[in-house]
């Protein structure tokens, strides 16, 4: 597995932690009311779970799998995937400040660079959607 | 495919039919009859079949953890699907009667005993994963 790749799934696991921290949490207090409060870690057990775990996961197994060029770098120029994972993770950090404090604006800044972050990955690895060999 | 695998799949593949019959249940055009179902419906599919899945597969496909222990702590990996095959039917089932106000103050910790399953599956798997992501 590729560091990039190593990167990529250990943050989604830590992600799937924390997110499944929040989520039981959530589902505790939905019959043992633990405090009104807990209801603000929503969007974050989604944020988490949703991009955090299953994105990032999908995306760097991903990057480990998809078939390598035969000739230059094996996985292409891999600064556009490098790029993804800074920026997903930027991005999520973000939305999770919104959620927290409740910035309207940091919600588009966080999504936007999440979104940029999967076009810079599109970007860098397009090329390695091909038949072995080529 | 190692047993555990199969298990973790077919498990996953129960889910996603038991979510796509909740799923018509939330479309009838009567009306949903069971209120609490959604969330239910939403985590049979994220949870008993998406991350199912993943957990069955990335135990299968991911590099070894040693030449004598290919899967790491086997325990481990059997512990993360008894805990989330009990966790989530539990869930499945006492989610909606706690939304319909029909449960004892007893039966209400079930939801408790519920999230306290899926949440120890969840870090099982992260701590028998975690030593065999790693490179090449």
């Amino acid at each position: 597995m590729p560091r990039l790749s190593v990167y990529f799934v250990r943050a989604s696991l830590i992600y799937l932690a924390v997110g499944f921290t929040f989520g039981g949490l959530l589902l505790a207090n939905k019959s043992v009311l633990i405090s009104p409060l807990i209801w603000m870690l929503l969007p974050i057990h989604i944020e988490f779970l949703f991009v955090g775990w299953l994105i990032q996961l999908a995306i760097g197994i991903a990057f480990w799998i998809l078939p390598r060029f035969s000739q230059g770098a094996s996985r292409g120029d891999e600064r556009w995937s490098w790029a993804a994972f800074a920026l997903i993770n930027i991005g999520i950090l973000i939305v999770v400040l919104q959620s927290l404090f409740g910035v309207q604006w940091l919600i588009f800044f966080g999504r936007s660079l999440e979104i940029f972050g999967l076009i810079a990955f599109v970007i860098g690895n397009w090329k390695r959607v091909k038949p072995i060999g080529m | 495919m190692p047993p555990l695998t199969r298990w973790f799949i077919r498990a996953a593949l129960v889910y996603l039919v038991l979510a796509l019959c909740a799923g018509v249940f939330l479309a009838l055009p009567t009306g949903n009859p069971i209120s609490g179902l959604f969330p239910v419906y939403f985590h049979l599919l994220t949870f008993g079949w998406l991350t199912q899945l993943i957990f069955g597969v990335a135990l299968w496909m991911f590099p070894k953890y040693s030449s004598t222990k290919p899967r790491g702590h086997e325990w481990l990996g059997w512990l993360t699907f008894i805990l989330l095959n009990t966790g989530l039917p539990l869930r499945a089932i006492f989610e909606p009667l706690n939304s319909n106000n029909t449960l004892s103050p007893y039966s209400g910790w079930m939801l408790v005993v519920a999230a306290l399953l899926q949440w120890l599956a969840g870090l099982a798997f992260v701590a028998n994963t975690w030593e065999r992501v790693k490179e090449k």
